[in-house]
């Protein structure tokens, strides 16, 4: 099993009237929300605990792209990958991902994917999400309709420049450029283990099986809501004759671990609320732009997550149903054990996105919960997987002996 | 409503309503498309024989995937119109369909003589910015659309029980298929340098604005009746951005001097 530690980086101080005046936390939230004073210490908590993760033994740190958002405040993942790159020498760097649809042109994520692969030794694990409506759509205007061929456009643009060794023209729709010419250009062979966000599209399983990248579902409802459509991936996957390791596919699942179960309601329970309640808190306008979606993913019931009203309703709902129902993994090391070996072999993942912090969690506390969950949970699911024990297909391959960072009086030569 | 279908050069199908015997005229529908029994159509076909083709993703027209930009749009509606053997007709287009209407005539300005240009879109104005329809719920659009709220209410949501599942999952797909081919020209400004080009439009232009459009506000009248060589503005009052609805006599009367 491959677990990463994975922070959304919400703004911690929306205040507690936020849905009563605000419509949505993304898109169109002000920005006379956000304090840059405060911003200064929330980022540097955040990449603080990343970096205290890869010292407990997780496997990746994982980092996102959203933009006009009050739960997500990475609008740029690759700064904090290269900050982090820098603080730690183990771990793989999750980026989970670039929408590269939006970048002018797509050869910046060729070449900033590669940065980063160079300065970590070969630890990036390269994201190529198409993006929700809210961010490609709605905050960056791209045209919802033309969305899916302006990224798979842009895909291919990305993955030719990896491949080249000498500079080549593209003629694409969106982007036409002379000289595609990638420098630097990535450390792991033949590119970054590539993983592709995805919300139940058909199309998208089967872009993940033409290339072999690994399917993620970043689902917030939890890992009983997940079954049908992954059951789905996975009988593409056999349909499509490939093999079904586990390492095909990823999960996001929040967890809360305290000493007792009881201890997770008392130390967890404010948090988790103010994720559902504040941070999922979107105007269902904005939840799927017209044309986002194609006929064929509509017809199969697939509607975006943020579109149904089912955040809100958790955010009413007691501890006991959060929990019962699974959208939240919480309790004693005990419980979240058994919890979580049914999700892994529910779902069949070998890769899980550990939403330890949550919505407004102080640092102490995700600390606590992200230690326990290192020491007493992990260490029972390293090897949930035997018979693909040798499958390394799916994660990052590292240089054998990297350089660490110097000392900086050291650099002044002394 | 009568109508057929036809296939164009590039090999879309498409829905052409057609009904009336009077002198032709070429109808292209706004973002909505047009309504069941569409009442502005029944209006227009009791004075002109009235072609009116659904573009791409509207009803059961095809070749969406054709349509990339302007551009693409213009010469499509051309092909539709050659298509139907039409030869100078009277061109006709409300909101987005006016939009593109402006756009043939500017293109090819001895191919269209005659300009009818109801609530066009295609300008836009910081001091009178346009709502960003696409991020509108059902409800939210009477307000938005018509004058008459209750009337709105009433054309707008006969027949729609979005709390059917089944119904919704088919007004989603009808919705994502109309809008994903609006988006194209409309999203996320409705505007594709229209302004640079209205220059060149010949044609004796009629535009035509309610004067409580809550959608594309009424300035916009003079600016594309002052950027087009030959234009007159009719303003008619007590009605939205559907004055093609509120109002059909008088829409019709204001066209009548293009007859």
């Amino acid at each position: 099993m491959k677990f990463t530690w994975f922070n959304l980086m919400p703004w911690p101080h929306m205040p507690d009237d936020f849905r009563e005046k605000h419509r949505s936390v993304w898109v169109d939230i002000p920005n006379s929300l956000y304090d840059p004073e405060k911003g200064h210490e929330v980022y540097n908590t955040y990449l603080d605990q990343l970096e205290y993760a890869e010292t407990l033994g997780y496997d990746g740190i994982g980092v996102n792209e959203h933009h006009a958002n009050g739960y997500g405040l990475m609008p740029s993942p690759n700064l904090m990958a290269a900050s982090l790159a820098r603080r730690t020498s183990r771990a793989a760097l999750v980026v989970l991902g670039n929408s590269i649809a939006l970048y002018n042109p797509p050869v910046r994520v060729a070449e900033e994917f590669a940065m980063l692969d160079v300065i970590s030794g070969g630890r990036l694990v390269a994201g190529f999400p198409v993006g929700t409506s809210m961010d490609t759509n709605y905050a960056y205007g791209q045209i919802p309709a033309l969305t899916r061929e302006k990224y798979a456009e842009a895909h291919d643009l990305i993955m030719r420049a990896w491949a080249a060794r000498e500079p080549f023209p593209f003629n694409g729709r969106y982007t036409k450029l002379r000289y595609v010419n990638c420098w630097p250009r990535p450390v792991q062979k033949p590119y970054p283990p590539i993983f592709i966000p995805g919300g139940g599209s058909l199309e998208t399983y089967d872009f993940c099986l033409d290339h072999d990248y690994v399917y993620c579902y970043l689902s917030f409802t939890g890992y009983k809501r997940a079954q049908a459509l992954m059951q789905g991936y996975w009988e593409r996957v056999a349909e499509r004759g490939k093999d079904l390791s586990p390492y095909r596919a990823g999960f996001a699942q929040t967890i809360c671990v305290a000493e007792t179960d009881k201890e997770a309601e008392e130390l967890y329970r404010e948090h988790v609320s103010y994720f559902y309640n504040r941070c999922l808190h979107v105007y269902p306008g904005f939840a799927d732009a017209p044309g986002y979606r194609t006929v064929k993913t509509i017809k199969s019931g697939a509607l975006s997550q943020y579109s149904r009203a089912s955040f809100a309703q958790i955010g009413q709902l007691s501890w006991k149903e959060i929990v019962d129902n699974r959208y939240v993994i919480a309790g004693s090391p005990a419980t979240v054990r058994e919890q979580m070996e049914e999700l892994i072999k529910g779902l069949r993942v070998g890769n899980i996105f550990c939403l330890l912090h949550i919505g407004n969690m102080p640092d102490e506390k995700t600390r606590h919960s992200t230690k326990l969950f290192a020491e007493q949970v992990m260490p029972h699911l390293r090897n949930i997987w035997p018979d693909h024990a040798d499958d390394d297909r799916f994660w990052t391959h590292p240089m054998a002996t990297p350089v660490a960072p110097q000392p900086i009086a050291a650099a002044g030569g002394a | 409503m009568k109508s057929h279908q036809i296939t164009t050069a590039t090999g879309a199908n498409i829905r052409v309503h057609e009904d009336g015997d009077g002198p032709p005229l070429f109808y292209l529908h706004g973002a909505g498309g047009l309504m069941p029994d569409d009442l502005f159509f029944a209006a227009l076909a009791q004075s002109f024989h009235v072609y009116a083709p659904m573009l791409p993703g509207y009803e059961d027209s095809d070749g969406e995937d054709g349509l990339h930009d302007m551009l693409d749009f213009v010469l499509h509606s051309f092909d539709v119109m050659y298509g139907l053997g039409l030869t100078r007709p009277l061109v006709v287009g409300h909101s987005m369909g006016g939009m593109i209407a402006a756009e043939m005539a500017a293109v090819a300005p001895n191919d269209i003589d005659r300009l009818g240009l109801i609530a066009p879109a295609g300008l836009w104005d910081d001091a009178h910015p346009i709502p960003d329809l696409f991020t509108k719920l059902p409800f939210e659009l009477p307000a938005l659309l018509f004058h008459d709220q209750d009337l709105g209410a009433r054309l707008m949501t006969a027949g729609l029980d979005l709390d059917d599942p089944e119904f919704l999952k088919e007004f989603l797909i009808m919705n994502g298929r109309r809008l994903g081919t609006a988006s194209k020209i409309l999203f996320p400004i409705p505007e594709r340098g229209l302004a640079e080009r209205l220059y060149r439009i010949k044609a004796r232009t009629v535009v035509i604005w309610g004067a409580e459009d809550q959608l594309i506000d009424p300035a916009y009248g003079p600016a594309f009746r002052d950027a087009i060589a030959d234009a007159t503005l009719d303003e008619i009052a007590a009605a939205g951005h559907l004055v093609t609805h509120e109002k059909p006599a008088e829409v019709i009367g204001a066209l009548s001097p293009l007859n």
